[in-house]
């Protein structure tokens, strides 16, 4: 079989396993994305805050979930969690059976933790590079709290934190390769799949490369765009 | 929490970690003899030497490493019988020499880019006045770019130590007993769920060891900075390093 029909759609080909795989991939970056930022937000919160405890939760977590490395939170939270689930259902249930964390989930958790910890420090960075004169005048015409933070705060840390961001938007993307290790059908796991089928590895590990690669290029132009847009009005240097 | 199961298995984590350490070190080293050349090549104004750099660059950076090792490891199987005529097929075999070669190509690739921004930091004035003395292309590179090229990137070079480190972990997908594959064996011979948490605390120490070494190099590398540092030392020289 040559390699063209190794890539065809049905029952024959890779196609259609691969661009499930592929539809996995993104799913689970875009699932996680609004999940992390919540946690970034929070994060940068906690270490700008004027608590000192809530500040040192801050740090304490960045500083963990940043020096750990990626496919150690995975298994962390994969088996950590379902020990978890597993104790309170027994608890429950003398009688239950083991219950086993959805890949997914246990991903969309693990790359979260991960992203809400980087991010967090993008936006720090980005709430302290705000203009304090700026939030002074809100405050002087009298805007409200939510209304300072939507159309002061917001569209400014939205500018200083994208290059940031889109960075982390390319690391999560790759990172979700690690999920394929707990058995998710990501594209990394329907490539390896492949492999076992057709024994032409370097042929769907260089495809499964090149499908990586597109993303992120692809991201990397979107990026630029929204860089663009939301530089506009500035005057460049 | 029960101390057993670390007290039993404690040597094999520290085992791991030597392998971790060795590997991305050894791994970095290469990255960096590589990188030198190469950041050159991709500041070049002549489009056919730094093209395929930044070709180079971009697949690295923008593919999972993972992937990488996945192609570099299970691929060369396909090509089993070419490999074997070159005589090359003992280092595709084995798994360390994979992960050793993957690792290093990405982190050539990283550390290239890195270093680029550091000549692109360089000011006008200095390169000028180079070309003004009558300095060769060779010898202005050695010793005006180059050297406060390294200066600029440090802190950021000072990163990819601690990501490659980090990134490591996945050689455990590929048979080796580094830190994090240690650590997934001693799981799943106990199911005592600390172990991970010892694992974790070991790359944190490790982390934040090579944090301390980066800032010692940095103020032996900036004399000149030396005294200004002593003011401004609350503020961490390393971003993306554990703050303390």
């Amino acid at each position: 079989m040559d390699n063209l029909s190794l890539l065809a759609f049905g029952s024959d080909g890779w196609g259609d396993e691969l661009l499930s795989g592929l539809l996995v991939t993104i799913q689970l970056a875009i699932t996680t994305l609004p999940l992390g930022l919540l946690i970034g937000f929070a994060v940068a919160g906690a270490s700008l805050s004027s608590h000192p405890w809530l500040r040192r939760i801050g740090r304490g977590y960045t500083t963990a979930a940043r020096g750990i490395p990626e496919l150690l939170t995975l298994f962390l939270v994969y088996n950590g969690i379902a020990m978890l689930l597993n104790g309170v259902w027994r608890w429950i249930d003398a009688e239950a059976g083991f219950v086993e964390l959805s890949p997914f989930i246990a991903g969309v958790i693990a790359l979260s933790v991960v992203f809400g910890a980087f991010s967090g420090e993008v936006l720090r960075g980005a709430f302290q590079a705000l203009d304090r004169g700026q939030i002074e005048a809100g405050q002087a015409i009298g805007l409200s709290r939510w209304d300072l933070f939507r159309f002061i705060k917001l569209p400014q840390i939205w500018r200083f934190a994208l290059p940031g961001l889109g960075n982390l938007w390319v690391n999560l993307l790759k990172d979700t390769a690690l999920v394929s290790i707990i058995a998710l059908n990501d594209l990394l796991r329907m490539t390896n799949i492949a492999v076992g089928a057709t024994k032409k590895p370097f042929t769907f590990f260089l495809l499964a490369c090149a499908a990586y690669w597109l993303l992120s290029i692809l991201s990397e132009v979107v990026l630029a765009q929204l860089e663009a847009r939301a530089n506009r009005g500035i005057r460049r240097a | 929490m029960s101390f057993d199961t670390v007290l039993q298995y404690g040597h094999l984590l520290l085992e791991g970690s030597w392998l971790t350490i060795k590997l991305s070190g050894l791994a970095l080293l290469i990255g960096a003899f590589c990188a030198m050349p190469m950041s050159v090549a991709r500041s070049s104004d002549r489009r056919w030497l730094s093209l395929p750099v930044r070709v180079y660059i971009s697949f690295f950076r923008g593919t999972p490493m993972l992937a990488q090792l996945f192609l570099i490891y299970y691929g060369a199987g396909q090509y089993r019988h070419e490999l074997q005529v070159l005589n090359l097929w003992w280092l595709f075999r084995d798994p360390f020499y994979c992960a050793l070669i993957t690792f290093a190509l990405n982190t050539t690739a990283y550390q290239a880019e890195l270093l680029r921004g550091g000549i692109q930091g360089v000011p006008r004035g200095e390169i000028e006045a180079a070309k003004a003395y009558g300095m060769s292309t060779w010898l202005r590179y050695r010793l005006i770019v180059l050297p406060h090229a390294y200066r600029i990137a440090f802190p950021a070079l000072g990163n990819e130590v601690i990501l490659l480190l980090k990134g490591s972990a996945i050689a455990s997908v590929v048979t080796l007993f580094d830190l994090m594959g240690q650590t997934r064996t001693i799981f799943a011979k106990t199911f005592d769920f600390s172990i991970y948490l010892w694992a974790a605390l070991l790359y944190l120490v490790i982390t934040m060891l090579i944090v301390r070494v980066w800032r010692r190099l940095e103020d032996r590398l900036n004399p000149h900075l030396r005294r200004r540092a002593v003011q401004r030392s609350s503020t961490p020289a390393v971003a993306v390093a554990p703050t303390e």
